[in-house]
């Protein structure tokens, strides 16, 4: 109130001239919790009975209490050749999927193919992301078996849906003005790609398959829930027997994992925008 | 001397070349990293196409497998559908609540996650580390963890997407805030006016549209993402989806990835309309 009567006059014409738009803000928010309510119509919310008190409990004290002998035990069974097989598979689906994506993004950019070829490999692109890689692994388990290799060979599948359409945007607006002068000064289609192409699209390519890395390092942990090997199958594993002190082991090496693995991916895309090498 | 030592340990180990150009000036071009960028790329490839089995012959012995499975799920069966209405509709539900649950929980904590608002370094450092940590597990697991807690369920399951919805709409959202112009916002400070009353008035106007157009897109993502969340039994068509691909009814399944694909569709549409009224 006092600011408005030490306001002079333009503030307050200001202040006054404010669209009064009450009325569509409140249905706004009576639609949002009428849809809120809907959506919690159906659920089944018994409570937290007992058992599920014990259990949130159980899994606490788990997490708080990892069990040490996993974290440095050597064998195949132990964290760190998990943790290594998980990169493995993230790092390898990652490189396999950039690689048959440029491809594919060339040949779904308008300004490089015929319109009607272009928007026939983004529609094969948009149905690659819209099954869920949880379910494209159900489908190559039956291909592959389990095991580690269903979980690349998914990945790379599902890493080729969204690095092609980050690639796309890229050579989409791409600068032919730099063609045009290496035209000009005479050099020819290999070396227009080499000094006009190439720098102009590298930076975006990696920093994309660099933040798919990240995306696939995450995926991994879940595909072992199939079956699709990582550190996800023996997590899977002991959280179906109760065994609350390992599921904190696996839980906390993932979750330093994956910060240490985000931290570093974030740096060098940082330095790769600002076009440092 | 001084500039020799701020030189990478690549550099000073492969000297660069030396060019004396035509004018008398010289340079000094490093020499390329490319050899051993693809060397050290080479080796991990080796490493990890090893620990993962990876074998060549498996695929191209059993492509046709795959051939099959993908030509049944693209003959879709149509009578299938009334099946998927009901579980579907759970699935937006379970979508629709977690993904408001989380976008409006995420509002305070992304304001003390962002350094331009919140002074206080250790308890930025904190709520970073906090948020940091949610985002780092996976929803499935969140969901799962929550089908032993809260029973099986949709309950579950919205609790799970509203969990990974706080971590990624908070994230967006304090990057989003460090970037705002702060001069409305000192201007009313000067005025007297609180940190709360400021903000309201000279940062949320300017962060509003961007805040549900990351709210948009996290919904998009929910429903995409929602529907396996049911093979952990959190309820919604991924129970569906498991059940009839573990039975091989591929036709079905194709059915029920047919309608996700008109949903996520329509909700893409959707948006787009909502966000060109925003703008």
């Amino acid at each position: 109130m006092t600011q408005e009567m030490t306001a002079n006059e333009n503030v307050l014409e200001k202040l006054y001239s404010e669209p009064k738009n009450l009325w569509k803000r409140l249905l706004i928010a009576a639609v949002v919790i009428g849809l809120v309510i809907w959506g919690n119509s159906g659920s089944q919310f018994q409570g937290l009975t007992e058992k599920g008190l014990n259990v949130a409990r159980a899994i606490l004290y788990g997490i708080t209490h990892p069990e040490t002998m996993l974290l440095f035990d050597l064998t195949e069974k132990g964290i760190p050749y998990l943790i290594l097989e998980t990169i493995s598979i993230a790092f390898l689906s990652t490189f396999i999927g950039a690689c048959l994506a440029i491809p594919i993004s060339f040949l779904s950019s308008t300004n490089i193919v015929p319109k009607p070829v272009a928007y026939l490999f983004r529609a094969i692109t948009l149905l690659i992301r819209t099954i869920p890689s949880l379910i494209w692994a159900l489908i190559w388990i039956r291909v592959t078996g389990p095991g580690a290799f269903c979980g690349v060979i998914t990945q790379s599948i599902c890493s080729i849906g969204m690095i092609s359409k980050m690639n796309i945007s890229a050579i989409e607006n791409l600068d032919t003005g730099v063609l045009e002068a290496l035209d000009a000064c005479g050099a020819n289609t290999f070396e227009k790609i080499r000094c006009g192409v190439i720098p102009q699209l590298s930076a975006t390519f990696i920093s994309t398959a660099i933040y798919r890395f990240d995306i696939n390092l995450k995926d991994a942990t879940i595909l072992g829930i199939v079956g699709a090997g990582g550190i996800g199958f023996p997590l899977n594993d002991a959280i179906a027997n109760a065994r609350w002190n390992r599921v904190g082991a696996f839980l906390l090496v993932l979750v330093i994992m994956v910060i240490i693995i985000e931290w570093i991916s974030t740096q060098i895309r940082a330095s790769l925008a600002r076009g440092k090498r | 001397m001084t500039a020799e030592k701020k030189l990478p340990l690549f550099d000073r180990i492969f000297k660069p070349e030396h060019i004396v150009l035509e004018n008398g000036h010289s340079i000094d071009r490093p020499k390329s990293r490319m050899p051993l960028i693809l060397l050290v790329l080479a080796i991990a490839i080796v490493i990890s196409a090893k620990t993962t089995g990876f074998d060549f012959e498996i695929l191209l012995r059993r492509a046709n497998q795959l051939v099959v499975i993908l030509g049944r799920i693209f003959r879709p069966n149509f009578s299938f559908f009334p099946k998927v209405i009901s579980p579907l509709i759970g699935t937006i539900k379970m979508s629709i609540v977690g993904t408001v649950v989380g976008c409006v929980v995420s509002l305070p904590f992304a304001i003390f996650a962002s350094s331009n608002i919140n002074r206080n370094k250790p308890l930025l450092f904190v709520v970073r580390i906090i948020v940091s940590i949610v985002r780092s597990l996976p929803v499935v697991v969140y969901a799962y963890l929550f089908v032993f807690i809260f029973g099986m369920g949709t309950f579950a399951g919205s609790l799970a997407i509203g969990v990974f919805t706080f971590g990624i709409v908070t994230k967006m959202l304090y990057e989003n805030i460090e970037t705002i112009d702060m001069g409305p916002y000192e201007a009313m400070q000067s005025f007297g006016a609180t940190t709360l009353q400021s903000f309201w008035a000279a940062c949320v106007p300017q962060i509003l549209p961007q805040y549900l157009d990351n709210c948009l897109y996290c919904f998009e993502l929910n429903v995409r993402q929602s529907s396996i969340l049911g093979y952990v039994g959190a309820g919604g068509l991924g129970i569906l989806i498991t059940e009839r691909i573990s039975l091989r009814a591929y036709e079905d399944a194709g059915m029920i990835f047919l309608t996700i694909f008109a949903v996520v569709w329509t909700i893409d549409l959707m948006n787009d309309f909502i966000r060109s009224k925003i703008k």
